[in-house]
Formats: C-alpha cells, structure tokens, sequence
C-alpha cells in the first residue's frame, strides 16, 4: 500500500474484517479490567456511527457508551429558535440558516413551519451561499442565523471576514457558536452529584474529532489532568472508534490517564491556527449559553465583539427579540440524556408520541440527536 | 452536521480561492480561506465542511494506519488458525 486512494480512505476506515479484529482485541483487553467502563462520545457524529455500525453488539457488557450532547442543532435552545422564527417573519428580512435547523420546533412552530407562512427562511448547505443570496436581494436584509460547535465557528467568521472586506451592507449576523470542553466540565461535575442515584458516571471521553481538527487536540488535556478522565480524539469512522475504544481500555489496565489521538490523519495538537485566528478576531465568549435540556452553561459560547455590534442582528433586533427562558416539554428527557443518566428509550414518549417526523425534543430533531439514531437503527440494539 | 467524507483536489481557482473536489466522484467546490496560501494542492485528500476545506488529510499517518490494521488482521488469522487447529487437536470425537 504505497500510495493513498481515495477508496482507501472510504473502505479502509470502514473494513468489517478490521472492526472485528479491534472487537477481539477490545475484549481481551476488557477481561483484564477491574470495574466497567462508561465512555461519552460528546459528539453526536460519533453516536451516529456507533449506531449506524452496531458497534454496541461487538463489545463486551462492562464497555457502556454514553451518549453526549451530540449536535448543535439538538442543544439549541426553544428560545433562541423563536428569535430565527421573529426576524424571518419580518418583511423585510430574508433568514439563512444550515439545513439541519429545518425542523427543530420553538414555541411558534419550526423554521419551516415559518416559511410555509410565508417567511422568506433559506436553507443553505454553506455559510458562502449567503453572499449570493444578498446580491440577488439588495433590498432585504439577509440574517445569517449561525450555528455549531468548533468545527462551523470558523466558517461564520470566515463570511463575517468577506463581509466586511468586500463592505457588504446586508448581511447581519445572530451568532449561536457553542465550545465542547466547557461542556464536558459541567456534565462532569453534574454527574458526580448523582453517581450513587444513577449509578452511572464518565470514566473516559472519545474526544470530538472535527472540532478537535479545528481546535488541536490541546483543548483537552485539562481532562486527563485536571478531572482524572481520558480523552481519546477519535474519527468518525467506525475503525477508528473501535481503536479509540481500545486506547482507551489500555490506559485503564496500564493506570495511565491521559490525552490521546486516534485520528492523527487529521487532528495535530495545535490545529488549525487560521480557523483559531478568525474566530479570536471577530468572536469573544458569552457570560452564558443556555443549552436545551442542560440548562446555562458558563462562557460556552461565543458573540460578536462589541466593535462589530453593527453586524450583530441580536443587538440591532434587541427590541423586538424576547428574553424570558422557555421549558422544554414535560415528559422529554433530553437532558438526562445529554448528561448521559439516561438512554433514549427510557422516555416514556419515545417512537410513540415523540418520532422523527414529529420531533418533541432536540435528541430527535437532528438527524444526528441520540434519540434519532436509537429509532433509526434501534435494531441494532 | 458534520459527518465529512474524505474528498479529492481535483483543481484549484486560484482567483476565488476556492478547490474542486472529488467527493466519492461527486465533483463540487469548496471555500479554501481556511487554509494557509498554496497549502493544498491538486491531488491531496482534504476534509470538506459546510463549503469549507477544514484541513489535509496526512497521507503518511492514514498510510501507517491501514497498514497497522492489517497487522491486526494478519496476526489474528493466525492465532485463530491455531486456535482451530488446538480445538481441533482436542476434539473428543476423533477417537484417539
Ligand atoms: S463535530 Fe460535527 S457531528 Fe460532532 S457535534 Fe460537532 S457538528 Fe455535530
Ligand atoms: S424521545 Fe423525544 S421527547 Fe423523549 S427524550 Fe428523546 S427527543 Fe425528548
């Protein structure tokens, strides 16, 4: 295998013969453990893959994953779906937005539910198709409604960059940019509060792979260092997870607790250093970012530095923008599930009442959102 | 959001700054201001995201990888091989 083909990179990382060789591996290694092991992969590309592969079935019963807050379409928050939901049904507004937020109910209805009222909501695969949008509507004003984790901040910043060089006028900004290790702190420190009652608990993280390719692995090492927990940065494809799992159970029966990178094809420690400098340019964090179902988490997220407020629709919209905190529905137990106390089919609501077509809670909303994936290949189980 | 699949550089506008890649031979474009000036190059493997190219895939590190999982693979065809052939050596119903 002298050199790379791109079928390589599809099938090798994809081999069933690999994954089972990794499962005999993991199980060896499992025999030798002293407790179970609970692994979060934070990331909701991870859950899918999990799922999608079955990898659940190839590893032993003291191996548990939990699955983390996943995606940033699952941790938005109803409130800030009712901003989008306001400043699309302005007249002379057009709202932009990733193809993932379609469906995620707020409390006036979804973003499609928005445009089948008439709202002008487009759906865009990239930040960039925004700038054409504004050309061909020089008399609306175009609200780019930002989401995501690392991996997207930098391609906001990216159009924030283009349109202020090029003095667009009409394109503004409601930035909704959430960071994965402040997170981790607090399902970390919420979990240690409940151990005994849920009897369930964080030994180790597989670390989010494409934010880590943006942020460098260096993001976490406070967890094997400051919080006792390995982080193993891990692809996504299902190779590469089972490798992770098996570095992982390898610290453990070594007593080595420390940050590890599976995914060395594409994460170095420092990551990409002009994604992290257009981000530091135009963003500093927020106080606080409400997460659906966890609640307020500190400085987990990002908004526009004061000098680019002109940019800023949530500033320049502020009177119109509600405030108050909304609750989530009463029998929903997405947080538990975030926070990894709960699997998806403990809600009593769960493919009954609440389905991907009729989405009640964000974990069923985003393709990627754990409940998703549970009823998608809930088989697999 | 982000389940990239590896894709191919296939040509670059340099004016735009922008790549066209092979994604499982669907051709389509992606935004190159994420990457330092002519770090990617025709021929290279990247990882898209939303329009952007993220980062290079590291040939030599996916290379080493593969050729690791096949080590796996050999060496537990073997040990399973033995482990047939010891089953087998002690299998009761071959009367000795
Ligand atoms: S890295 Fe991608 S898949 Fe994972 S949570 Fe972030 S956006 Fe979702
Ligand atoms: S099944 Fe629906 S309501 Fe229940 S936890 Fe999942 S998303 Fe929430």
């Amino acid at each position: 295998m002298a050199e790379l083909q791109l079928k390589d990179l599809y099938d090798g990382f994809r081999n069933p013969e690999v994954i089972q060789g990794f499962a005999k591996l993991i199980n060896e290694e499992a025999k030798k453990l002293s407790r179970p092991i609970n692994i979060m992969e934070v990331c909701g590309g991870h859950t899918h893959s999990i799922m999608k592969f079955g990898l659940p079935q190839l590893l032993p019963e003291n191996i548990n994953f939990i699955h983390g807050p996943g995606c940033p379409v699952c941790i938005m928050p109803k409130e800030r779906i009712d901003h989008a939901y306001i400043l699309a049904e302005l007249d002379d507004t057009i709202l932009v937005t990733l193809g993932d937020m379609i469906k995620v109910p707020g409390s006036h209805g979804s973003l499609q539910d928005a445009r089948a009222k008439g709202a002008d909501v487009r759906f865009v695969y990239s930040p960039l198709d925004t700038l054409k949008i504004a050309q061909e509507n020089p008399d609306k004003k175009v609200i780019f409604f930002a989401i995501g984790f690392e991996t997207t901040t930098p391609m906001t910043t990216s159009l924030i960059d283009i349109v202020i060089k090029k003095e667009i006028k009409n394109i503004f900004f409601h930035i909704n940019h959430v960071t994965v290790p402040e997170v981790m702190v607090e399902l970390i420190d919420s979990r240690d509060e409940h151990v005994d009652s849920y009897n369930n608990r964080i030994d180790a993280f597989l670390g989010p792979s494409h934010v880590s390719v943006i942020t460098g692995s260096k993001i976490y090492e406070k967890f094997p260092k400051e919080y006792n927990r390995p982080v193993v940065v891990a692809g996504f494809e299902p190779v590469d997870i089972m490798e992770a799992i098996l570095m992982i159970l390898r610290q453990f029966n070594e007593g080595r607790c420390e940050l590890e990178v599976e995914y060395k094809r594409l994460v170095s420690y420092d990551g990409n250093t002009i994604a992290q400098a257009l981000i530091e340019k135009y963003f500093e964090k927020a106080s606080l970012f409400k997460w659906r179902g966890l609640g307020n988490v500190p400085k987990s997220g990002y908004k526009l530095k004061e000098e680019f407020a002109f940019l800023d629709a949530e500033h320049i919209y502020s009177d119109i923008l509600p405030k108050e905190e909304i609750e989530d529905h009463k029998l929903c137990i997405c947080g538990d599930i975030l926070r990894g106390m709960a699997k998806p089919n403990e809600c009593t609501i769960f493919g009954t009442a609440c389905k991907p077509q009729t989405p009640l809670g964000s974990c069923m909303v985003s393709s990627e959102g754990a409940c998703a994936a549970y009823y998608k290949y809930g088989n697999l189980l | 959001m982000c389940l990239s699949i590896p894709s191919k550089v296939v040509k670059i506008d340099k004016e735009r700054n922008v790549a066209v890649v092979d994604t499982m031979g669907v051709t389509r474009e992606a935004g190159l201001d994420l990457m330092q000036e002519d770090e990617v190059k025709i021929g290279d493997y990247v990882l898209l995201h939303i329009g952007f190219v993220m980062n290079k895939i590291d040939e030599e590190d996916a290379l080493e990888s593969l050729k690791v999982y096949n080590e796996i693979l050999e060496k537990l065809d073997e040990e399973e091989r033995r482990q047939l052939v010891q089953e087998d050596d002690n299998c009761p119903n071959r009367g000795a």
